[in-house]
């Protein structure tokens, strides 16, 4: 199973990722874990300085911004 | 061209019976909201264009170990470019000083970064003139780069919370966006920008236009003219507690020069809203120790208020 994980310290930023990848995991029909990582710990270990970050499968793959769901459709594929 | 839509839409459209005060209004409304928005809208997606190629990233790897003053000034002005919300604050400060970026040229990117910006720029220079827009963007890199020397000087390293110095800051490869992903991502950021701040535009050329005739132009002088010594002091205590974005206090600034502040009071006042915000001090407590905190705002206070102080002396 997929592995997917939002990096950010609670900002409303970080929910609307969230909800977008949501969007995109579904209509792919991909069957993911989501995990919120608030900790700033784990953040920084991700090398990561702006959030929200979306990471997969433990690669970082969009920092600092929330893409459409068409583009997270093709990060995720 | 504006000014032919402009009055267009006040006599053609609306058909209001020229040289009246509502005439003059609706006109100077309409005309000053095509100015101020497509400057807005050109405005925030070149300087979007110019982000797309800075990245806190590269930002932190250009100031790493620089020289302090050489590094003060740089990370000022890397703060006009490069992309930051508050929100990001703790990481990137990490960050940086995981990179061995100096605490002081980290502060003068901290300080920088959300007052001197694109959204300012704009709004000072269609409501104001390019002169105070030029002042206002020179004087808030002083700020920054004085602020964040002073600090660099004071050797206040034991005041940043100890975790900080031991973590491990892993390595990303962010890809680089090509050209058409750049340009998309201005577009994204100037509509994102745009929907933030077009409800307080729209409030401070209507405030702009209405205002003119009532309340005495003088309201203010007495209490906050050139003459009053406690003014800019005040201006700056009052400036900290208030949390806005430049968009958001513009139509307060708009008053506040229309009914007789001096010039160097309400950009001091601008100054502290923008840069010295409470809940940007909440987050910054993740990684400063509550002294590190008074001492960032102290100076950054003495900074503003001495820069209020000169431009009511000198304008």
């Amino acid at each position: 199973m997929m592995k997917i994980e939002i990096l950010g310290m609670g900002c409303q930023k970080c929910s609307n990722l969230m909800d977008a990848t949501k969007k995109a995991a579904a209509e792919l029909n991909i069957e993911a874990e989501f995990v919120k990582v608030e900790d700033i710990k784990k953040i920084m270990s991700y090398g990561v300085m702006t959030t929200p970050a979306l990471v997969v499968d433990g690669v970082v793959k969009v920092s600092g911004k929330i893409p459409s769901v068409e583009e997270i459709k093709a990060l995720l594929q | 061209m504006f000014q032919t839509f402009a009055d267009y839409m006040t006599y053609e459209v609306f058909k209001i019976e020229p040289g009246t005060q509502l005439a003059g209004a609706v006109d100077f409304f309409i005309y000053d909201s095509l100015k101020i928005f497509f400057m807005l809208i050109v405005i925030i997606f070149f300087v979007s264009m110019i982000r797309s190629y800075f990245s806190p990233e590269r930002t932190k790897q250009l100031l790493s170990h620089k020289r302090e003053f050489l590094g003060n000034i740089m990370a000022s002005l890397l703060g006009i470019v490069t992309p930051f919300c508050s929100c990001s604050a703790v990481p990137v400060f990490i960050g940086f000083v995981e990179a061995g970026v100096p605490l002081g040229v980290t502060f003068s990117f901290l300080i920088s970064s959300p007052m001197v910006n694109e959204v300012a720029l704009v709004l000072l220079w269609g409501m104001f003139g390019w002169k105070v827009a030029a002042i206002y963007i020179t004087t808030g890199l002083l700020v920054a780069i004085a602020s964040g020397y002073v600090i660099g000087k004071l050797k206040l390293e034991h005041l940043v919370e100890e975790y900080v110095y031991q973590m491990k800051v892993g390595q990303s490869e962010i890809v680089e966006m090509n050209i058409t992903q750049k340009i998309h991502y201005a577009i994204n950021y100037t509509k994102e920008i745009l929907g933030k701040v077009w409800l307080y535009v729209v409030v401070a050329i209507g405030i702009g236009g209405a205002i003119h005739g009532y309340a005495p132009e003088d309201f203010l002088v007495a209490y906050a003219g050139k003459d009053n010594f406690f003014a800019v002091p005040i201006a700056v205590l009052l400036g900290v507690p208030l949390y806005s974005n430049a968009a958001g206090i513009i139509p307060i600034v708009y008053v506040l020069m229309e009914k007789g502040m001096s010039m160097g009071t309400v950009l001091a006042f601008m100054m502290s809203v923008t840069a010295l915000s409470f809940p940007e001090m909440i987050i910054l407590r993740n990684v400063l120790k509550p002294k590190l905190i008074a001492i960032f705002i102290g100076i950054v206070s003495v900074a503003i208020i001495c820069t209020g102080y000169l431009f009511n002396a000198i304008l």
